[in-house]
């Protein structure tokens, strides 16, 4: 196994850590960060699976990570806007449907 | 839903069903990521295209030559965010302390340190890693730093608004890939010669919108004092 493939192997599972926080998880600063998890498991995949064993890595999937995370940094922010209007205007960081959960966890799992 | 208790939290069946699918999903990424890879890549076409790009850097002549579109709406990605959250609303109004002499002490430091190190990464991104993106990066970070410290963004020039940093990167890379259009050629496709002083305007002007539009995004809403 190279290094390369290592990191890819990584990031699929920072992905499923993400999808399975994104659909879990009632508080919406929860699901941004999950959001951004399943992101970073994107970009390992993609730099991962493009650096071979021997010789200089791809640097198409380098460049397409660079525009990704500054993509994905404006859709955090953009996001992160939202749940800050969402908690002004309800009260409490959550989806309509997701209000009466507990969004701290606090009776344990 | 049947599956939810009472309280909404989602139940036994439903996380059941979620990590049957995440497990299947991981197990054929692995299993194409296990396959042959999709051989030779594109290493070699970068490559060989590389002195005609106006670069030395692979990967910044492919952000900003062969893939040059991705990057203009990359910036337009950014800008359109910044509207986006000024259009929901003014910045929180951070309870106003006196910022700590250590912040102070720091900024002094780190400001300057961070103008020479954006600058550098900025000129580095021709032949090595670096760039526009990167540069922009820290000075962004030095605006965060600049803003904590109870600093108003100002511009030096008056009558000049500070938003029009925030779309200087957008319109001199628009006005380049329009303006070579004018000598018969496709949009982005530099004249010979002249694509490394080009990429050089270009990631000057993306560089300064970036950090203005980083810093802009950190304080979170349209400031007040802006219409």
């Amino acid at each position: 196994m190279t290094s390369g493939s290592m990191f890819a192997f990584v990031g699929v599972g920072l992905l499923v850590i993400g999808a399975w926080a994104l659909a879990l998880r009632a508080h919406l600063i929860r699901k941004i960060l999950a959001i951004n998890v399943m992101g970073s498991g994107a970009f390992l995949m993609l730099v991962g699976s493009g650096t071979p064993a021997a010789g200089p890595p791809d640097p198409v999937p380098q460049a397409m990570v660079i525009t990704g995370i500054v993509v994905a940094i404006s859709a955090t922010a953009l996001g992160l806007a939202l749940v800050l209007r969402i908690a002004n205007a309800t009260g409490k960081p959550a989806l309509p449907e997701d209000v009466e959960r507990d969004l701290m966890d606090e009776e344990g799992p | 839903m049947a599956t939810r208790r009472v309280g909404g939290e989602p139940g036994l069946l439903l996380r059941a069903g979620l990590g049957v699918l995440l497990i299947a999903t991981a197990a054929g990424l692995v299993l194409a990521l296990l396959a042959e890879p999709v051989q030779p890549g594109l290493t070699d076409a970068v490559a060989g295209a590389l002195a005609a790009s106006g670069t030395d850097n692979p990967v910044t002549a492919v952000l900003l030559n062969f893939r040059g579109y991705d990057t203009l709406l990359e910036i337009a990605v950014l800008t359109t965010t910044l509207v986006g959250v000024w259009a929901l609303g003014t910045a929180p109004r951070i309870r106003e302390t006196t910022p700590s002499p250590i912040l102070l002490g720091l900024n002094s430091v780190l400001l300057p340190l961070a103008a020479l190190i954006g600058a550098y990464l900025l000129w580095v991104g021709a032949t090595r890693p670096g760039g526009a993106f990167q540069a922009g990066a820290v000075l962004a970070a030095a605006g965060v730093l600049f803003i904590l410290a109870g600093r108003r963004p100002a511009t030096l020039i008056p009558d000049v608004p500070p938003r029009w940093s925030l779309v200087l990167g957008l319109a001199i890379f628009l006005a380049v890939s329009l303006a070579v259009m004018i000598t018969g050629r496709h949009m982005l496709e530099y004249p010979d010669g002249l694509a490394g002083p080009l990429i050089l305007v270009i990631e000057a002007a993306a560089t300064l919108s970036i950090a203005a539009i980083l810093a802009g995004l950190f304080i979170g809403g349209r400031p007040e004092d802006e219409p």
